[in-house]
């Protein structure tokens, strides 16, 4: 009734293929960025910001990085965290060679050397596909692991072998670093994910989006239509790596503020996957609600026996946390195996008939 | 000049003169390469029956070992926590067939690989839950296997040889074997042949897919128990197991998917580099090579033959 296009018409091809075509997604987008801007960090308390929307966000980015991978290129990878790791360790070293410098630049300048690894990690790509593929992408997160323990110049030869978040600001606001304020980090980190969300998908639609759709759906066709395998994958590891970095220099800068290699181990690259998964490979809408549903329902679950007054020891919530996941998943696979962003699609088709399905 | 001859030539001098230690690294070796065997093993079982990359090997392997020393320590004599732990395998293996395999049949194999990832998690949070996440140690002495060692002295050195690394070698060798006859002279061998040569094919001619299904997980379990015990009685029973399972991804890669003879190979070269690589060359890195090296191997590999050595050879079409 609310929701549809009737009366909506389209004049030129500009107005026919633009992001959010129909005028109420246009308003919902609107309504969802102004509570995001301003109602979140209005009443949002310092746990909210700090525990849930901060790393929310991140991973949300990474998600996207990872479904520009496995979703629109359909090359599947597990080494999400060692980019992440690749993207944090280079702006920690660039935060400290160059103090001045706006973090901002930096965590973006970052995402360049990750994109720069994982090109070459994605080199195999252009002869080996499917499940081959994943011990390239392996061997890049077990040697990237084992390089930010054995390569002490990349912390800068400090005793803990870990990374701290420096001091730095942007704008005259102190934004990293124990000073800054949470509300400060989440600004940052909101408006980086959103433009960067913004940017995915604007390529996705372009020219080389489609290009890596093709090579996902048949990639000797693709080919055969004069798609260039190498150009298409490379870009693909490339602009994937390269939100990876971001979300991983992020990460460091403006959630955790100390990291070591753990931070960025296999067991995260899993997370990473699943979120993907679960929102649905080849959407971004859906990167943000597989992130949101991974991370905030073992929130949810962990905070569930206190709530409700039982008694139940930390380490079985965990366990019983792991077992969810691994069923939800199976669940979803079963259920919908194109996640939830396909859910909301079907909903969204429902509401457009609705109340008279049949007309 | 100097790193030339520490890469090309030292080595070698090293391994020239001291020819027992030489002989110990080359054992070791070996017994780490049939173990990953073991693990791929498993893989490759499920792999040419139902086309899924089964992710929760490794973790089978932790569950069979830990269902089977927490029946143990529960009180249950040895030789019964042994069939408990057969059965347990079995219904574990039927129950993935009824809950996963049946509801996803016809889905991309991506999406199964996923699922298999599903019940890894689940496996390992139902682990943790019921036994506890805290290392256990192997009953390997009631188990009937071997703890000693026996040390020879080839080339006036010292040579030491475990025997529980000589009963893994024996235990790999017998199931390789009873899994080629198994395969090759049975009844359910030969369907769970066509199964994996062609699903359609093999259900017009009155095979059973979910029998099939559960015969194979059924097998890829009873050999994740026997890793399990292997593995389980060299180190502790512990959840960091599973990323030693991670290690059979490049021994499938080198050997192919499909091969059980290119799983035991694989493992064998996985085995034999790692640990040639990392004693001898490894000093120029900085340790812990042992982490990547196995796949940097399978990469190598994978450079010159993109199916494995024995894979199949897949034939694209548009």
């Amino acid at each position: 009734m609310f929701y549809r296009e009737v009366g909506q018409f389209k004049t030129n091809y500009s107005s026919d293929s633009q992001v959010f075509p129909i005028l109420q997604d246009k308003i919902g987008i609107l309504a969802m960025l102004i509570v995001a801007f301003v109602f979140v960090p209005m009443f949002g308390s310092e746990f909210f910001l700090n525990s849930i929307m901060i790393p929310f966000l991140i991973f949300t980015l990474a998600t996207i990085g990872l479904n520009i991978l496995v979703g629109y290129t359909g090359q599947l990878s597990l080494g999400t965290g060692a980019f992440m790791g690749v993207g944090a360790y280079s702006c920690y070293k660039l935060a400290t060679i160059f103090p001045d410098v706006n973090i901002i630049i930096m965590v973006l300048l970052s995402g360049f050397f990750s994109a720069g690894v994982g090109i070459l990690f994605g080199l195999p790509s252009l002869r080996i596909k499917g499940f081959y593929l994943l011990v390239s992408t392996l061997a890049a997160q077990f040697f990237l692991e084992w390089c930010f323990i054995r390569v002490e110049w990349l912390y800068n030869y400090n005793d803990s072998g870990a990374i701290d978040s420096l001091q730095r600001s942007a704008f005259g606001y102190i934004v990293s670093g124990g000073a800054a304020s949470s509300v400060a980090q989440y600004f940052v980190v909101l408006s980086i994910v959103v433009v960067m969300t913004w940017v995915a998908s604007n390529i996705i639609r372009g020219r080389i989006g489609r290009s890596w759709m093709m090579i996902r759906d048949m990639d000797i066709a693709a080919e055969l239509m004069g798609v260039r395998p190498l150009y298409a994958k490379l870009s693909a590891f490339a602009v994937s790596s390269f939100y990876c970095g971001v979300a991983g220099a992020l990460m460091v800068f403006f959630w955790l503020g100390s990291a070591e290699v753990e931070s960025f181990d296999i067991n995260h690259s899993f997370l990473f996957l699943f979120m993907a998964i679960i929102g649905g490979l080849g959407s971004l809408m859906g990167c943000y609600m597989g992130a949101a549903f991974i991370w905030i329902l073992p929130i949810i679950i962990r905070a569930l026996p206190d709530a409700l007054g039982l008694d139940i020891n930390a380490a079985t919530v965990e366990h019983i946390n792991f077992m969810m996941i691994g069923a939800m998943i199976i669940f979803f696979l079963i259920v919908e195996p194109h996640g939830l962003a396909r859910l909301w699609q079907i909903a969204k088709e429902k509401l457009r008939t609705w109340p008279f399905p049949y007309s | 000049m100097d790193i030339l001859y520490n890469i090309l030539i030292d080595p070698f001098v090293q391994m020239g003169s001291a020819p027992d230690f030489f002989l110990q690294v080359l054992w070791s070796g070996f017994v780490a390469g049939t173990l990953y065997s073991l693990i791929a093993l498993g893989f490759v079982l499920i792999f040419k029956a139902s086309g899924v990359f089964n992710f929760a090997q490794g973790i089978m392997v932790v569950f069979a070992a830990l269902t089977l020393v927490g029946l143990y320590q529960a009180g249950v004599p040895a030789w019964a926590a042994l069939f408990l732990t057969v059965g347990a395998m079995f219904v574990l293996a039927w129950l993935v067939e009824r809950i996963v395999l049946r509801n996803l049949v016809n889905q991309e194999e991506i999406i199964l690989f996923m699922a298999t990832i599903g019940l890894n998690y689940f496996l390992i949070g139902f682990g943790e839950y019921v036994f506890g996440g805290e290392p256990k140690s192997m009953i390997a002495a009631e188990r009937g296997l071997p703890t000693g060692s026996t040390t020879f002295e080839p080339f006036d050195g010292i040579l030491i040889i475990e025997h529980l690394d000589v009963a893994a070698v024996i235990m790999a060798i017998i199931l390789v074997t009873a899994l080629a006859v198994f395969f090759n002279k049975t009844r359910i061998g030969r369907a769970l042949r066509a199964v994996a040569d062609d699903h359609q094919a093999a259900l017009s001619v009155g095979i059973s897919l979910n029998q099939i299904w559960v015969i194979v997980w059924f097998a890829a379990g009873i050999v994740a128990l026997a890793t399990g015990i292997m593995w389980g009685a060299k180190s502790d029973v512990s959840f960091a197991l599973q990323i030693v399972a991670l290690k059979a991804l490049p021994v499938l890669i080198i050997g192919g998917f499909t091969s059980i003879p290119g799983a035991i190979i694989g493992g064998l070269v996985i085995g034999f580099g790692e640990k040639l690589f990392e004693i001898y060359w490894g000093g120029l890195l900085g340790s812990g090579v042992e982490g990547w090296f196995a796949y940097v191997i399978a990469l190598i590999f994978l450079l010159f033959r993109p199916h494995g050595l024995f894979g199949e050879k897949i034939i694209e079409r548009i």
